[in-house]
């Protein structure tokens, strides 16, 4: 019997699921080991747990939602966060840091209809999570490798080092260095491939925090060399992995100067 | 199920969608009496969280209101925000970003098409279980798909959230031969593209026609992308500026996606059957003769014949961009020179669902004060109720689950993002 998968969501924008489905040349080979038995975005049948490996997108917003997640952390073998969402609280994690009845009453005429809780938490705060994969959106061949991993019950071979190291594999002349222009590259795990400094832009850390950032170097460096002000230092480590501590700490540092 | 039967049919997810969402039709003695299409997908309030980010981040964070159609939000936001800060980006840069939609039209509707849509058409739970049987049909649209999102990919750095768009054109340009590139698929995609049409068009349709009000963006010369006026089946035609003197949203206890009125109380139809609809003409002469060739042609009210109009757009998106690759010539300079400065803009552009409503305030320093986005979806749900009490109210003989099915499909005619609206589907039916 083929290993059956799930894939889930919360709050999110679909996007990393989707890179499941944009796997063009993989899919019907991925379909072919594994039994898609719940994935909603993509199909009607939906057949009931225990699920194998269950991929999880979206971070947790509601009371409902924990409780959804807890039920399939229950029915499911592995349990795999995928994207920035899952794994740090994603973009919508910014009123972690801000007042949500303000948020709730600046875009919706009647708040009373609205339930949703103060934070926007990661995964890993409610249940546990056997594997982060990160990204915003995730880097779909490093999905396809997790998945084999898992499959094959082998360690996933994704990086450890940061994005720094896949410009000078990628040969892209350091625009930090180079050019003057603020990178996040040196804070930020790899797995996109140097992709904005590629395109001749900063790394703005899509990916997450690397192990062991040193965030106020960088900060520092960006303050004195490139003239920096402490609210567009707090704005760089306030975008898609917000909530991720290392980035949120940094933040935190520069904020409301 | 009979036809003179209370009864209830309660489906908990809607699947085959992008997002969150509930549809609930109550039967009372074998007549629909209520239908409701609730969005329960958590809100993210990405209108609030703007509020005090710089100008130029608009298109990265808007982008992340929907993985599926990451482009078009990118669109509206640097068309809004240029025209606060009166940037006009013309020429080569304007094309490029004319192409770069062409690739998220060809991957989102392509998408929708055969892997979402079509399974409804053809009896499959998913495109997967369809490749069993139609495995060269699934086959032919992954590649096309791929097709799409390679130009996507170029252009914007990767498929999803792509990174190259900014305020004033790009980060970085490409040479005529990189774009060169794309043309030998793009051109098997264009005949691979002709082909489909052929077989959507031999779906089985159900039978009827509906009177819409259709609104979409109008081009004087241009099958609409990025500009022109906002038009409707009623006589609306005003600029993006004067959208919200037109254009209301209301909120519903059951939605966390706003819903839109035209001029007070209208309902209005917004995607790619109003396009095709309102801007038949400008439709490239290959798209024309293939909607042509398989006998479709405007006026048309028939919602589930929605597929066929994402099936010749997509004919014209293959087209379009092969056109703009040849007459390409790359531009000196990536982007024009942007300064922060105080204002209010507003853009609309197509994404593959319809009108895409983008409004920002700016301060003198270029932080965002306000901002207001108005996403298709969100502007569908009224119509979507409407014609899910058409199509109930004339299948209720069907069983409980023919008529779920049913009732699924004519939600996935708009192709709801619903993820992109929350500001997900989930289908109930039930009787008392």
């Amino acid at each position: 019997m083929k290993p059956k998968l799930a894939v889930l969501k919360f709050a999110s924008c679909d996007g990393c699921q989707l890179s499941l489905l944009d796997c063009e040349d993989e899919l019907l080979a991925v379909a072919s080991f594994v039994d898609i038995a719940n994935f909603p975005e993509a199909s009607r049948a939906v057949r009931p747990g225990p699920y194998d490996l269950a991929l999880v997108e979206g971070s947790l917003t509601t009371e409902h939602d924990i409780e959804r997640l807890k039920a399939i952390r229950q029915e499911a073998g592995v349990l795999i966060a995928i994207g920035s969402c899952a794994t740090a609280g994603g973009i919508q994690g910014l009123r972690n840091f801000a007042d949500v009845k303000d948020y709730v009453s600046c875009v919706y005429a009647k708040p009373e209809y609205i339930k949703t809780l103060a934070t926007s938490t990661p995964a890993s705060a409610h249940v546990k999570v056997d594997f982060e994969l990160r990204g915003c959106p995730i880097n779909k061949e490093q999905l396809v490798e997790v998945l084999n991993a898992f499959l094959n019950g082998r360690k996933p071979n994704v990086f450890s080092h940061s994005v720094c190291q896949e410009c000078k594999a990628r040969e892209v002349i350091c625009l930090h260095v180079a050019k003057g222009v603020p990178c996040m590259g040196p804070v930020t795990y790899a797995g996109c491939g140097a992709l904005c400094p590629a395109y001749g832009r900063g790394c703005f850390g899509c990916y997450g925090p690397k192990e062991t950032p040193n965030t106020s170097s960088l900060s520092a460096w960006w303050k004195e060399k490139f003239g920096l002000d402490d609210g567009e230092i707090a704005r760089m480590f306030k975008t898609y992995n917000a909530g991720a501590p290392e980035f949120a700490a940094e933040a935190e540092k520069h904020a409301g100067k | 199920m009979p036809a003179n039967k209370n009864f209830s049919v309660k489906v908990d997810y809607f699947e085959r969608d992008e997002g969150e969402g509930a549809l609930s039709v109550s039967v009372k003695n074998g007549k629909v009496m209520g239908v409701e299409f609730k969005i329960f997908e958590p809100p993210r309030f990405f209108e609030a969280f703007l509020r005090g980010r710089k100008f130029y981040e608009a298109p990265d964070i808007t982008a992340r209101i929907c993985g599926i159609c990451p482009v078009a939000y990118q669109m509206s936001a640097v068309h809004a925000v240029e025209a606060a800060l009166g940037v006009k980006v013309g020429g080569r840069l304007r094309e490029l970003r004319r192409l770069l939609y062409c690739g998220e039209w060809i991957e989102s509707h392509v998408l929708h098409i055969f892997l979402l849509h079509a399974p409804d058409f053809l009896g499959y739970e998913d495109a997967i279980a369809m490749a069993a049987k139609h495995g060269d049909v699934v086959k032919r649209a992954l590649r096309m798909k791929k097709a799409g999102n390679a130009i996507v990919n170029l252009l914007g750095g990767r498929e999803i959230h792509p990174v190259n768009v900014k305020v004033g054109g790009f980060y970085r340009v490409f040479s005529k031969a990189e774009l060169q590139t794309l043309v030998e698929e793009l051109k098997w995609g264009r005949d691979a593209a002709l082909k489909s049409l052929k077989l959507l068009a031999k779906f089985d349709f159900p039978d009827i026609e509906r009177k819409y009000n259709f609104v979409c963006l109008s081009h004087p010369q241009e099958y609409p992308f990025n500009e022109g006026n906002i038009i409707s089946s009623s006589g609306v035609n005003v600029g993006a500026a004067d959208y919200e003197k037109r254009f209301t949203e209301i909120h519903e206890r059951r939605s966390t996606a706003l819903h839109s009125r035209l001029d007070g109380d209208k309902v209005y139809f917004t995607g790619p059957l109003a396009r095709f609809n309102l801007c038949y003409e400008k439709l490239s002469p290959l798209a024309r003769q293939a909607a042509a060739s398989v006998n479709f042609k405007p006026p048309c009210g028939n919602p589930f014949k929605s597929i066929l109009a994402r099936g010749v757009e997509t004919v014209y998106a293959f087209d379009e961009a092969l056109k703009i690759i040849k007459d390409y010539e790359p531009s000196s300079e990536p982007s024009v020179k942007v300064e922060p400065k105080a204002g209010r803009g507003c853009a609309a552009t197509e994404a593959p669902r319809g009108t895409l409503y983008h409004r920002y305030e700016l301060d003198e320093k270029g932080f965002i004060t306000s901002a207001k986005i108005v996403p298709p979806t969100a502007q569908n749900q009224r119509v979507m109720e409407q014609d899910l009490r058409a199509v109930a109210s004339a299948n209720l003989s069907l069983s409980k689950e023919k008529l779920t099915l049913k009732c699924e499909q004519a939600v996935r005619n708009y192709d709801p993002c619903i993820s992109c609206s929350t500001h997900f589907i989930k289908l109930k039916i039930k009787g008392k």
